[in-house]
């Protein structure tokens, strides 16, 4: 247990925690636009698993690995497209219509694994990228200012989520179209054009989540490769009130007690690593129970808008 | 989906005689869905350089060709239409459970450790004991989240999901630990898995020769009973009722959130009892994968079945004989059979997506009926 607690774990355990908060944070951003606009998108967890698949085909035969995350982004929209007509357009009852699409993106993406890889291989995925001045102070430097591209952009995508649902014209419909539908639709706002925009939105970037994963974070890809941390991305948007800042903060709680667990495993401590793998799950529980904040939560959420119905 | 407009029928009055038009309509909606999801297999198998024909015609055989294809099926059928039927009740009261995987698991442990530890017990009282306390360890993984949901309005789906990891890591733990072979452990092969159940505890066989156990007429019976439970009585309808309209239920002085809570329970105690069954009739000892995937499959086979505890055994003997299957069609064309996975999930999308279609026709024939009634006087 000593060994755990001391300052060159604490450290380990930090340079892991940020790098690994950018699946959950492009996720979990991306889902916050979607459930901004009244949409719960169950599905993320098989988005980032096709996109996580697409990214790393793409990159193990091209070398090429820009083009694997615009590959990712582009998986993520038809995704997202599909899930939007079920739900936006044929109305479905979203937590179902959610599991249908996680459940065809495990599917096909380890058909797709089975077919064309068949074996864990790996890739040089994003290098680290030292920023100049920053990446040189010590301890902070390492953990923070030494990462890859992919990590940057998702702590990036926090403020500019942030303004765009606070402070523009496009935020403030989206946020009308989840609160009053009907109020929307009577100003000419077209509830279901800005649902499709954002549930795409939102799967576009729970593509990049899958393609952080699988080309910039562990290199590989295997079935079933994100082990429900999609499922964890939608819980951190409750978590974190609809708002941008608060899902960041729950984004890093979450990398924090995934890093421990990794590190308790690693060091094999025997006694905690059996019940601090259950950690995150436990936790994202408790962080269920403990988010009061439900005055933010969209009031038309969950709930599909047909004209002519109160 | 309980479609949320057709309350007025079932809340306030029922209409005499059968509705056939209604039965026509549950059932053709399904069946496309089914049937377009494997045109869009076909697909996929041409994609991938397959025959579909031949893909489908070894699926068919696999699962219907023999004796042993056609057991089979029904043993896989019997954990999904016991999960199927706790679906049914969870969703007829709009509280959607993800988290039959894990309260398979808690069955499946319980109902390992049970004839582990008392294994001088006589299989009359072992089995029921041992099934009886694999429904109840199912039911306090799904009365968690109930209760939480109760009390504290957390998000079911994503309560359930979480249990289910918790519940697959705590699985784990033990048949690494204090649950493994001690047979294993003196041998020093250190396989992650329980030892044998004392064969008294096994399901009889129904078939000799072959896999098919008492356990699915178990889950036959259960599901004639869930239908009086929920059509013939008091909870049953309330239970309903709550998922139909719960303002109205609330303002005729239903207690809501305790019946949320006991759909939950009870979908989870089916959940444990399938889990249980498949470890006294199938796999006799606990494993990695006991679940099988049944805690999803199982909501498709409920969705198929219309959440109707009849509809769903139908839809279960469909899944298990797709899931079969896929299996003979991996072997034959080496097409994997995750391509089944594909299948349920565009099965999920489609029947989800065409509930618009029964909503509006149930919304149209209600005004055509309210012009008759103008006409009559």
């Amino acid at each position: 247990m000593n060994k755990l607690f001391s300052f060159g774990v604490l450290v380990k355990i930090l340079t892991t925690m940020i790098p690994f908060a950018a699946p959950f944070l492009y996720a979990a951003i991306g889902e916050t636009f979607s459930q901004t606009s009244g949409v719960v998108n169950l599905g993320v967890d098989g988005i980032m698993l096709l996109s996580a698949y697409a990214a790393f085909y793409t990159v193990l035969h091209t070398g090429n690995l820009w083009l694997g995350l615009l590959v990712a982004a582009l998986v993520g929209l038809l995704m997202g497209l599909l899930m939007s007509f079920i739900s936006v357009t044929l109305k479905a009852e979203q937590g179902i219509s959610g599991i249908g699409l996680y459940m065809f993106g495990l599917g096909l993406s380890s058909l797709l694994f089975e077919t064309t890889i068949g074996t864990v291989k790996t890739v040089n995925g994003f290098q680290p990228v030292n920023i100049p001045w920053l990446g040189n102070i010590p301890v902070i430097g390492p953990i923070l200012f030494q990462n890859s591209i992919p990590v940057y952009g998702a702590f990036l995508l926090v403020p500019i989520a942030w303004w765009v649902l606070e402070k523009t014209t496009l935020g403030l419909r989206i946020k009308a179209v989840g609160q009053n539908p009907a109020a929307a639709d009577t100003l000419g706002i077209s509830v279901d054009k800005m649902r499709y925009f954002s549930v795409c939105l939102g799967s576009t970037l729970a593509g990049l989540a899958g393609a952080s994963l699988s080309i910039a974070l562990v290199n590989l890809f295997q079935e079933n490769l994100t082990a429900g941390m999609g499922f964890i991305a939608v819980a951190l948007v409750y978590f974190g009130g609809w708002n941008p800042w608060g899902v960041l903060g729950g984004a890093l709680l979450f990398s924090a007690a995934n890093s421990f667990q990794l590190w308790v495993q690693v060091l094999g401590i025997k006694v905690p690593s059996d019940v601090a793998v259950m950690l995150p799950y436990l936790l994202t529980i408790a962080a269920l129970t403990i988010s009061v904040n439900r005055a933010r939560q969209p009031a038309a959420l969950n709930k599909p808008f047909e004209r002519g119905e109160s | 989906m309980p479609p949320k407009n057709a309350s007025e029928g079932l809340l306030t009055r029922q209409r005499p005689g059968f509705d056939w038009s209604k039965l026509v309509l549950n059932l053709a909606l399904p069946v496309g869905g089914v049937l377009v999801a494997l045109l869009i297999g076909a697909i996929m198998l041409l994609a991938l350089k397959a025959n579909p024909i031949v893909a489908y015609s070894a699926m068919i055989s696999g699962a219907a060709g023999s004796l042993s294809g056609v057991t089979q099926s029904l043993v896989k059928a019997t954990p999904l239409l016991l999960v199927g039927l706790g679906i049914c009740i969870a969703f007829r009261a709009n509280v959607i459970n993800i988290g039959g995987e894990g309260q398979i698991t808690l069955g499946a442990i319980v109902a390992t450790w049970f004839p582990l530890t008392f294994h001088t017990w006589p299989g009359w009282i072992l089995i029921p004991v041992t099934l009886l306390l694999g429904f109840l360890a199912g039911a306090a993984w799904g009365f968690v989240p109930g209760i939480l949901k109760a009390r504290l309005k957390v998000n079911e789906i994503l309560s359930t999901i979480m249990m289910n990891s918790i519940a697959t890591q705590f699985m784990y733990l033990l048949i690494r630990g204090p649950m493994m072979d001690p047979a294993g452990v003196a041998s020093g092969t250190f396989l992650a898995q329980s030892a044998a159940l004392p064969r008294q505890a096994w399901l009889p066989r129904l078939v000799p020769q072959t896999m098919l156990h008492a356990g699915a007429i178990v889950a036959v019976v259960l599901a004639v009973a869930v239908y009086f439970f929920l059509w013939r009585t008091t909870i049953g309808y309330r239970i309903r009722a709550v998922g139909l309209n719960p303002d109205a239920s609330r303002h005729s002085g239903i207690n809501v959130p305790f019946y949320q809570a006991l759909s939950l329970t009870l979908a989870g105690g089916f959940a444990g009892l399938a889990g249980a069954i498949e470890i006294m009739g199938v796999q006799h000892r606990l494993l990695d994968g006991i679940t099988g995937g049944y805690g999803f499959t199982g909501i498709v086979a409920a969705l198929l079945g219309s959440l109707h505890p009849l509809g769903v055994i139908p839809a279960s003997i469909l899944f298990g004989g797709l899931l079969v299957g896929a299996n003979e069609m991996q072997r034959s064309v080496q097409v994997p059979s995750s391509l089944i996975n594909v299948i349920l999930g565009l099965v999920v999308l489609f029947v989800s997506g065409s509930a618009l279609w029964s909503r509006r026709w149930a919304a149209r024939r209600k005004s055509s009926e309210n012009q008759e009634e103008q006409v009559e006087p």
